[in-house]
Parts: structure tokens; C-alpha cells; sequence
């Protein structure tokens, strides 16, 4: 373990929550420009103190680097320790990373309690990080469960019509699998006689129908939070009342939360529960990939549409895991980093047509490229981004995740790869009716093309997503280490 | 047998004299001036905190007038908890009680007196050590509340509810009474340090000291509220002015939790197969009807009540968990963890009712949900503590309230009732829904009630201070995790 001597993992978790409470503190909703202007330093700041993880990062090192370790419950032997390998580091980078976004698609858009707002996102923001960076059971699950406080609020002040509902399904859906993985974290804690360090349960010898239960346990958490089918049905309501930030930051990072957790907690803590029940785990997977892709193909509603094509993506993703190969499961890492950039895209995308016509309906567009020119070719990157192709990141990871899929068996690679042609199916589909064709009514007729903050942000996407298309090294060589030494944990068997 | 030790009763004796001199004081002073009895009880309770604190450094175990009363530092901490628990009733309470005029004209400051009197009858509980100074203790305090609860003569709901009460918990005392001469005839003393010596003597009769303990059960379930013994709780909290229902709800849980670990963990150990059994029934039921009727309620001090209840639940699942033999401070301390559900439970509530009383004025009581509707508009500040109360009692890290339920989680685990923790978590997920209604409700609705929000100074700090606290508790929650635990230990072991 590499020890740090500055502490830049509790800058990166503090330093977002800090300007959050700060912003809701002193924010004035009479003078939003100020708040706004705070908001985007505090984003900005808060991710270039993120950046020295990625240069000081060692590619080579086994085992967790930027280490902080403190007491913090002392009764129960609970420590507030942090700490990133290649695994998670680049997701402490992506939700920094992601918020600027947040806050920018915001800008003229928010206009009632913008402090609430961006301090809401904010404090997401560092919880989010921090839980990408606890290496303790316990100060996993209070950051893990902590974001679900300002989604709540955010989907439920901020959002569309049906917003009450859709908050109070997605805290409740997402609150009852949490809680079965407590149950699950206490467990392990008295079989590790008295300790929360996930690095020590991952060591712990454990009997097949213990693993099981506590994988099963953990996959409740995860799943409902991936989401999988079939308890994924929170996702698609969240995302449509949700407003645009709300549905950046679960699309992009939130879904990240539980897919992390699979490589985290049970596939070290459980290897032999892992393999066991890899067959149910890909079934699902595959499920999610074929059929809810198949539902994202008639939908009505682009954020919808969107957001199955979200859960089909993270589908690929829980499909890469349990390939147990290093090209399936790194594969599912840099298809979520990437998701991360192309799913928040597509819905800054959406967010920048609903601000200027109100509606999020398919039907009521067509012809837009004719009006927002500029808008349609960012909008036909993203959906090819969306779809795989080659060249931009959404590739690298599906044909990761399928190659390895091929390693581990030819028919579960074919069936996978038959997502690339659905995803492909709903992504140009989207853009051919929402983009191309003739202006079909007078709303798009008035339709104005991107002023400079739209045309910023989806730039900046747009390079992001190009260049981990064409150069993915510094993504995988990172993980490349993190994610051969948890194979090979995996690989032996934890029952004796 | 002859020894007084004055000073193990030193908060008691302090707070006593202090009420005669308030009392006194109160008869001279006129309605304009009825404030300085309002600071003058406040400073009070302060003391009598602050001389218990003192006793709590000692962290020694001090019998006083011949073993009726203990000062242990469960005791002290309890103590602590509960002066400044209806300290901070009374400043939540000013306003709301001068706008009803309940402190002033013909009662005068009797309210005040009164509320005394409660804390003096739980501190006498919460020390102890002798059935019939239990039943003292529990005497004053009830008789003072019941008078609390009928303070509004003129209103009906609150006659209703006082008459309810007054019965109920005469039953309960009646009930507790009975169990106690049970105990008393099986072993020849009312002493519990001497009960707990003869009973561990083996030479008792078992089925007269099930029968006592099972009528001694019933009683204290009864004061705690707990299932199937619930019945006065909603009436009660509904029917009675809004800081009475405080007085009521708060610092007297601390003590209903003294007087149940002094009964059942202190003087029948060896009765605990059988009680254990009980709680777990008495707590499974308290969390199923509390978190499942909670839901179906409009009114936010009911809707309070059955969250009680189900709270209730989880506090004797820690009692229900603790390990009675070779308590050694080791972390599985079932009885330190729901000490500190308790005193965090109370904190919890106290911010809650001081909020209603808040939102409350002349002629208005805010106490349906709907009343919190847009709270957030009106008062950003205010919503945020009311969220913070609310994520608490749900159990969300990172308030306080989480930590609370952790630690009586990992008590139930620690035991190896794997089922009886999963039934608690899915009951917490059921109470979740109706603390996020009061959040969607202050959050995402429209205010119609665009009234000022009139807030003194001392309640703004007040209700800051305790939102504070629960966060602060939830982010280090380790010292009185600690406190509680330790003072356990130290008082089951003398």
C-alpha cells in the first residue's frame, strides 16, 4: 500500500460538499449569477484537485495507492479510510469530471432556488466520490447511501409532472436493496471478527451458502442500483421527471455506484458465489442487453429511450464482469467510463431541444439539422457513440466486453453482440427522426441553433468521447494492474 | 443500611429545592413577568445537568438512603439527558404556550412548575434502586404529566386525551404494581440488588416469579407505548397540547428506558430467557403496526405517535440483545446500543415537536401534514433541519439516526437473529415512506400558507443547535457511542 503524504482523496470528496454547503449557505435566489458563478469554480476547482490522482497514479503498483486511514467510530472498529486503485480511480476523475456539466447545463436553465440546486449537486458530487474511494464496509454504505438524499430532493423539486412519484419510487427502490446489503456488511463484520476493511473481507474464508447469501444480499443493492433487469423499472421514471442535470448525474455516475460495488464487494468477498451463480448473473445481463434494448426500440419519449438504452449499456457492463477475463471485465470498466461521457451527452442533448421546445416527445420534432445545424452534428456523434462505433469510446468497451464474451463462450459473445446492431437500431433511429427529414411543424421551424455555453459543453464532451475512442491506453493501462490481481483473487477459491 | 449519601441524590435534591423556590417566586410575579420563571426553571434543569455531569466524571456506582437510590453512570448520563431534554421543551414551548395563554392569568406558571415536577419523578426513576421509589418516581412523573395533559380544560379533544391517558397509565402503574408484589412475595425483598441475589440463589419459587415478571413486562410496555400496548399513545399525542405531547413523548422515554433496564437487565438476569422472548414479540409487533399504521395518518402528531411506537420496536430489539453474562465492553452490548437509540431518539423527537410548535401560532395548530406544505419556500433554513429530523428517524446516514440503527443491528447480529434483523430492516423500509412524505411535502408542494414564519431567537438557536447535533452526531457518532456503552458496562458490572 502506497501511503500518501497529502491528503488529495479527502480534497476530492470535501472540497465538492464544502462548496455545496457553502453555495446553499449563502446563495441569495435574488442574485442567481453569483451562485451560479460560485457553483461552476467550486465544480471546476474541485476537479482539477482530482487530476494529480491521474499523474501521480502508478499503473504498475499492485494494491491501493493515496491511502488515508484515520479512526473514526472507534467502539465498533470503524476507520474513515480511502483509497483508489485502478478500479475506481478514474471515477473519482469522471464525477468531477461530470459536475461541471451539471452545472453549466444548468446555467440559464434553473431559475427557481438555483442555490439549492447547485449545492444539492455539489454535495453529490464529493458523496459520490467518496463512494468510489471508502475502503470501509461502513463509510461505503453512509456515502452510498447518502446521494440518495440529494437525488431525492433534486428529481422531486426540480422535476418533470409526474416528479413525486418518480422520487419516491427511485429513494424506496434503491433504500430497500441498501438495506439488505447492511444486513449483509454487519454480517461479514462479525465473521472478520470485528472489522469493517473491505481489503481484509476480501481475504476472509467463507462457507458457499454464506457466500450465496451475502452475494445474493449485495446483488440486491447493486442491482436495483446498475440497474438490472428486472428491478430496473425505477430507472426509466427517474430519468424522465428527473431535470437535466438530475438525469446527467445517474446516467453517467450514480449507475456506476452499483456496478463498482460488483467489483468491490462481491466478486473479491465472494469469488466462489460468484462463479457459482455467474450463469443467473450473465442471463440477467444478457436480458438487459437484448430484450430492454428491444424496449428501447418503441419508445415514444427520447429520455426514455435514452435511458433503456442506459440500462442495456450497463447490461454490457454487469455481462463483462462475470466473463471472468481480463478483456471482458476491463472492457466493462472503460464501457463505463464511457457510458459516463455518451449517456451524459445524449442527455445534455435532449435537455438542450426540451429547453427550447418543452417537449420530450419524438414525434413533435423532425428536421432539427435544418434549424441547429451545429446541434445535429453533435447529436449524430453521440448517437453513433451510443450505438459503438468504432472510433469513439462506446466501441472500445462493447468490443472489450464481447471479445472476452467470445473467450468465454461463443454463444453468450453472439448474443451480445447482437446488442451492437439493436443499439445501433435505437440510436439512429432516434437521430434520423429527431434530426433529419423535413421541418415537420412551426416549433421547429423557431427552433435557434446553440449559443456558446451548449456548444462548450457537448464540445468538450464530444473531444472526450473521441479521444478515449482513438486513444484508450491511459484508461486501460491504468486498470490493467487493479484488474489482473482481481482475477486472480477471484480465481481461487475462498471455501477450505 | 443507615447511610443517607446525600450527594449520590445531589442533582435530585437540587432540583427539588429549586422547584419549591420557583414556586414560590412564581406567586409574586406578574403575567408580564412570568418569563423569569420560564429562565429561572431553564436554569433549573441546567444545573441539575450540569451537577449530574459532575457525578458522571466520578463513574463510580454510589448507593444513597440505605440501596433505595443508585448513582451509577448510567444514571448520570440518563439524567443529563433528560434535564436538558425538557430544557429544551420548555424553549420550544414558550411561544406556543403564551399565544394559548397557558402560562398566564389564573394558572400562572404553574406549567412550568409542572414540567419540574416530570423531570424530578424521572430522575428518581432513572436512580432507582428499590421497587417502591420506581414506583415513587414513576407516580410523580405521571401524575404531573396527566395535569400537563389536561391543562387546557376548555378544550375537549385534550380532556379526552388527558381522561385516556389518566386511566391507561393508572392501569399500567396498577399492572406494574401487581408484577412487583409478585416479585416481592417470591423473594421476601423490595431492594433489587437483594432480588437479584436471592432469585440467583435458586431457592424461588419459578412460576410466582414468571407470573410477577410478566405483569411487570406488561407495565413497562404500557409506559413505553409498545404494541399491544400502544393503545393511549396515538390519542394521547394527538389530544394534547402540542408541548405537553413533548413533554410527554421526549425525556420520559429516557426514563421508561432506566426503569426497564433496572427492572429486567439489573434485578431478574435470570429470568432473561423469558423476558427476551417477550420483548421480541412486543417488538416485532411494534414495528409492524407502527411502521404500517404511520402511513395511513393526516395528522403529523399521530403520524409522530405510531412513529414512536415502531422506534419503540427497535429500542427493545437492543434490550432484547444484549448480553446479560460477561458484559465485558466488548462491541456486542445490546443494551449500550439501545441507550443510545433512546437519547438519540428523543433529540430527534424534541426537534420534531419544536418545529410543529414552531409552525403553530394563535389559534392555529400545524399539526396536519399539510401544514408543511412548502415549508422550504417560507423557510429554507427550518425545512432543512425538519429534513434532517426526518432522514434521522428513517435511519439515512449520515444523521444520526442511522447510527442508532446500526448499533442495535449489529446487537441483534451479534446474537446470531439473523431473521429478526431483516425483519427490522424491511419494517424501516416500510417507516421510510411516511418520513419522505414529510419531506415531499415541505419540498415538492406549493406552500398555502404564505404566512411569516415568526421564530424568537432563543428557538432559532434552539432548533439550530439540535439539527446541528444531528449531524454532527452522525458524522462522529464514536464518543457517546462510547458514553453509552461504557456506562453500561461500568453499571451492570457493580
Amino acid at each position: 500500500m502506497m501511503q500518501s503524504t497529502f491528503p488529495l482523496l479527502s480534497l476530492a470528496i470535501w472540497l465538492p460538499v464544502a462548496f455545496g454547503i457553502f453555495v446553499i449557505a449563502f446563495g441569495r435566489d435574488d442574485n442567481p449569477n453569483v451562485v451560479r458563478t460560485v457553483s461552476l469554480l467550486g465544480a471546476i476547482v474541485s476537479f482539477l484537485a482530482t487530476l494529480p490522482l491521474v499523474s501521480r497514479f502508478d499503473n504498475a503498483a499492485h494494491g491501493m495507492q493515496f491511502v488515508e486511514k484515520f479512526k473514526w467510530i472507534d467502539i465498533f472498529n470503524i476507520n474513515y479510510s480511502l483509497g483508489v486503485d485502478g478500479l475506481s480511480m478514474w471515477f473519482v476523475v469522471l464525477t468531477a469530471f461530470i459536475t461541471i456539466f451539471v452545472v453549466i447545463a444548468a446555467w440559464e436553465v434553473i431559475e427557481k432556488r438555483v442555490a439549492q440546486y447547485m449545492g444539492a449537486f455539489l454535495i453529490l458530487s464529493g458523496l459520490m466520490i467518496g463512494v468510489f474511494c471508502a475502503l470501509d464496509g461502513l463509510l461505503f454504505y453512509v456515502f452510498f447511501e447518502s446521494t440518495l438524499i440529494p437525488m431525492f430532493i433534486i428529481i422531486g423539486v426540480w422535476g418533470g409532472a409526474n416528479r413525486v412519484y418518480a422520487s419516491i419510487k427511485f429513494f424506496l427502490y434503491t433504500f430497500f436493496g441498501s438495506l439488505l446489503m447492511l444486513v449483509a456488511l454487519l454480517y461479514l463484520y462479525f465473521k472478520s471478527g470485528h472489522s469493517f476493511d473491505i481489503l481484509a473481507w476480501h481475504t476472509l474464508p467463507l462457507p458457499m451458502d454464506a457466500q450465496i447469501l451475502i452475494f445474493l444480499a449485495f446483488l440486491m443493492a447493486f442491482a436495483v442500483k446498475v440497474p438490472m433487469w428486472p428491478v430496473h423499472t425505477w430507472l426509466p421514471d427517474a430519468h424522465v421527471e428527473a431535470p437535466t442535470g438530475g438525469s446527467v448525474v445517474l446516467a453517467a455516475i450514480m449507475l456506476k455506484l452499483g456496478a463498482y460495488g460488483f467489483l468491490r464487494f462481491s466478486l473479491p468477498i465472494t469469488p466462489d458465489a460468484s462463479h457459482y451463480l455467474s450463469g443467473f448473473m450473465i442471463t440477467l445481463s444478457l436480458i438487459a442487453v437484448i430484450y430492454i434494448g428491444l424496449v428501447a426500440l418503441v419508445q415514444t419519449d427520447m429520455k426514455k429511450l435514452v435511458a433503456y438504452s442506459s440500462i442495456a449499456h450497463m447490461g454490457f457492463v454487469t455481462l463483462g464482469f462475470f466473463m471472468f477475463n481480463d478483456m471482458a471485465v476491463q472492457g466493462g470498466i472503460v464501457q463505463m467510463i464511457s457510458h459516463g461521457f455518451v449517456s451524459g451527452a445524449m442527455f445534455l442533448c435532449i435537455g438542450v431541444l426540451y429547453d427550447r421546445m418543452h417537449t420530450r416527445n419524438i414525434a413533435d420534432y423532425g428536421g432539427v439539422v435544418n434549424k441547429m445545424p451545429k446541434f445535429a452534428a453533435f447529436f449524430i456523434l453521440f448517437s453513433m457513440a451510443n450505438a459503438g462505433l468504432p472510433a469513439t469510446s462506446g466501441f472500445v468497451g462493447e468490443f472489450m466486453v464481447i471479445l472476452g464474451a467470445v473467450k468465454f463462450n461463443f454463444w453468450i459473445g453472439m448474443l451480445a453482440a447482437t446488442a451492437l446492431i439493436l443499439g445501433a437500431a435505437y440510436s439512429l433511429w432516434l437521430a434520423k427522426r429527431v434530426i433529419f427529414g423535413e421541418v415537420t411543424n412551426h416549433h421547429v421551424a423557431e427552433l435557434t441553433d446553440i449559443n456558446k455555453r451548449e456548444f462548450l459543453m457537448l464540445g468538450v464532451l464530444a473531444i472526450a468521447v473521441l479521444a478515449m475512442g482513438l486513444y484508450p491506453a491511459p484508461f486501460t493501462d491504468a486498470m490493467q494492474t487493479s484488474v489482473t490481481d482481481l482475477l486472480k483473487h477471484v480465481s481461487i477459491s475462498k471455501l477450505n | 443500611m443507615n447511610n443517607l449519601n446525600l450527594i449520590s441524590v445531589l442533582p435530585e435534591i437540587f432540583l427539588a429545592i429549586a422547584i419549591c423556590a420557583i414556586l414560590l417566586i412564581d406567586l409574586f410575579l406578574s403575567d408580564a413577568k412570568r418569563y423569569i420563571t420560564y429562565v429561572l426553571s431553564t436554569v433549573a434543569l441546567l444545573g441539575s445537568a450540569a451537577l449530574s455531569l459532575c457525578d458522571f466524571n466520578a463513574g463510580a456506582t454510589v448507593y444513597g438512603f440505605g440501596n433505595m437510590v443508585v448513582s451509577d453512570p448510567m444514571s448520570s448520563l440518563l439524567k443529563v439527558c433528560s434535564c436538558i431534554a425538557v430544557a429544551l421543551t420548555l424553549i420550544y414551548s414558550r411561544q406556543y404556550l403564551e399565544e394559548r395563554e397557558m402560562v398566564n392569568g389564573r394558572l400562572g406558571g404553574e406549567f412550568y412548575i409542572l414540567s419540574l415536577f416530570t423531570v424530578l419523578g424521572q430522575m428518581v426513576m432513572i436512580s432507582a434502586n428499590n421497587f417502591l421509589i420506581v414506583y415513587l418516581g414513576l407516580e410523580m412523573m405521571s401524575l404531573a404529566l396527566y395535569a400537563l395533559v389536561a391543562f387546557r380544560r376548555e378544550n375537549t379533544v385534550a380532556i379526552e386525551a388527558a381522561m385516556k391517558y389518566f386511566v391507561l397509565g393508572a392501569l399500567a402503574s396498577g399492572f406494574l404494581l401487581y408484577g412487583i408484589s409478585m416479585l416481592y412475595g417470591a423473594t421476601g425483598s423490595l431492594d433489587m440488588t437483594e432480588v437479584a441475589r436471592v432469585i440467583s440463589t435458586g431457592a424461588v419459587n419459578k412460576p410466582v416469579l414468571i407470573f410477577g415478571l410478566v405483569f411487570v413486562v406488561s407495565g413497562l410496555a404500557f409506559k413505553l407505548g409498545a404494541v399491544p400496548f400502544h393503545m393511549w399513545v396515538p390519542d394521547v399525542y394527538q389530544g394534547a397540547p402540542t408541548a405537553v405531547t413533548l413533554m410527554l413523548g421526549g425525556a420520559p422515554k429516557l426514563a421508561a428506558f432506566a426503569i426497564t433496564v433496572r427492572l429486567l437487565v439489573e434485578t431478574l438476569p435470570a429470568l432473561v430467557i423469558d423476558w427476551q422472548q417477550m420483548l421480541t414479540i412486543l417488538a416485532v409487533l411494534s414495528m409492524a403496526i407502527g411502521n404500517i399504521a404511520a402511513i395511513a395518518q393526516t395528522n403529523i402528531k399521530r403520524m409522530l405517535a405510531y412513529s414512536t411506537i415502531s422506534q419503540i420496536g427497535f429500542i427493545l430489539l437492543g434490550l432484547l440483545s444484549g448480553v446479560v453474562a460477561g458484559a465485558d465492553g466488548s462491541t456486542t452490548n445490546g443494551y449500550g446500543a439501545a441507550m443510545f437509540y433512546v437519547i438519540t431518539y428523543v433529540l430527534t423527537t424534541l426537534g420534531m415537536f419544536g418545529v410543529i410548535m414552531l409552525l403553530s401560532r394563535a389559534g392555529f395548530e400545524a399539526d396536519n401534514i399539510d401544514d408543511f406544505k412548502g415549508l422550504n419556500q417560507r423557510s429554507p433554513w427550518f425545512a432543512l433541519v425538519t429534513l434532517m429530523l426526518m432522514f434521522s428517524l428513517a435511519g439515512v446516514p449520515p444523521v444520526v439516526g442511522f447510527y442508532a440503527k446500526l448499533s442495535v443491528l449489529q446487537a441483534v447480529l451479534s446474537t446470531g437473529q439473523v431473521w429478526l434483523a431483516i425483519v427490522a430492516v424491511m419494517f424501516s423500509l416500510i417507516g421510510a415512506f411516511y418520513y419522505l412524505r414529510v419531506v415531499k411535502v415541505m419540498y415538492f408542494d406549493e406552500p398555502v400558507d404564505n404566512s411569516k414564519i415568526v421564530a424568537s431567537k432563543d428557538v432559532t438557536i434552539a432548533l439550530s443547535i439540535n439539527g446541528a447535533a444531528l449531524l454532527v452526531l452522525g458524522l462522529v457518532p464514536g464518543p457517546l457511542m462510547t458514553a453509552c456503552a461504557a456506562a453500561i458496562v461500568k453499571t451492570l458490572a457493580s
